[in-house]
């Protein structure tokens, strides 16, 4: 059941970083990246629905170690609000990299290099 | 009966899950990817509503679904000749293999470990735990990780007035 989860999650991560790394516009980079995020989520959520509960069974469950069956969606939580700032900070520089050189593909931004 | 409908419903997540992240790395359209970038979204919302993460489901609904892809098609319209935008580098071959070979690694380390997953059903202490997670959640954001909220609130904070000083007008 895990493991399964587990592949989907890879299989997400993957794709997002084949696409980081091919495409041309920057939007494209960036809806990636989100497709990044949400594959270590899955991945996260999954081993707070498996993993967790067996070690706490090792230490015998009660009311006051029960709250640690969430730990990895707090984690999922706080990556949400990163992503969610990063979405927003990257628009800004979108909009910001269009007004300057009025493209969105990364390959007509090589002023460095010149 | 149950187990094999819960069966059924992870498959059509997963196909449709990876299914839209493929449409959005494969699609020429820039704007019809990112509409699959929806739809993937939506099978994230409920893959974790199938591992009973009630709050986060809903979370990716209204913030992915919702705002993030607004977001991003706004992004898009800032693109010229939107039906062949989302075209690829020469880096493309090096790209796919250096993903196939993430992706075949991560594979290998998942099924070669040795999970210490709980065999056939959970204890009822356990499954109870499992009965209001979102109520769990709020405690657990409030108290154990309490600091790194407040930083996650600093940071949305800093990234609003970021955003706001790189787009206004001079």
């Amino acid at each position: 059941m895990l493991e399964r989860y587990l592949v989907l999650a890879a299989l997400l991560f993957a794709i997002g970083l084949y696409g980081t790394l091919s495409r041309r516009n920057i939007v494209a980079i960036l809806i990636s990246i989100e497709l990044m995020f949400n594959g270590v989520n899955v991945a996260l959520v999954a081993f707070s629905r498996y993993v967790t509960p067996a070690a706490l069974r090792v230490a015998r469950v009660n009311e006051a170690t029960a709250d640690a069956v969430v730990t990895g969606q707090a984690f999922a939580t706080f990556i949400i609000v990163v992503a969610a700032a990063e979405v927003a900070l990257g628009l800004a520089l979108i909009i910001a990299l269009f007004r300057n050189r009025d493209t969105t593909d990364v390959t007509e931004v090589s002023l460095l290099r010149r | 009966m149950e187990n094999a409908f819960q069966e059924a419903i992870f498959w059509v997540l997963a196909v449709v899950t990876v299914g839209g992240a493929l449409m959005v790395v494969l699609q020429r359209d820039m704007f019809r990817a990112a509409l699959s970038l929806i739809v993937s979204f939506l099978g994230v919302a409920g893959l974790f509503a199938q591992l009973n993460a009630e709050f986060l489901a809903v979370a990716q609904l209204l913030i992915y679904g919702g705002a993030v892809s607004v977001l991003v098609i706004f992004a898009v319209m800032l693109t010229r000749d939107v039906p062949r935008s989302n075209r690829s580098t020469p880096m493309q071959p090096l790209a796919l293999a250096l993903a196939a070979l993430l992706f075949a690694g991560l594979t290998w380390a998942v099924v070669q470990a040795e999970w210490r997953v709980m065999a056939g059903s959970l204890p009822p202490s356990v499954e109870q735990a499992f009965v209001d997670t979102p109520a769990r959640l709020g405690n657990v954001l409030l108290s154990e990780f309490v600091l790194a909220f407040e930083i996650a609130g600093v940071l949305l904070l800093a990234a609003v007035i970021g955003a706001l000083s790189l787009v206004r007008g001079r």
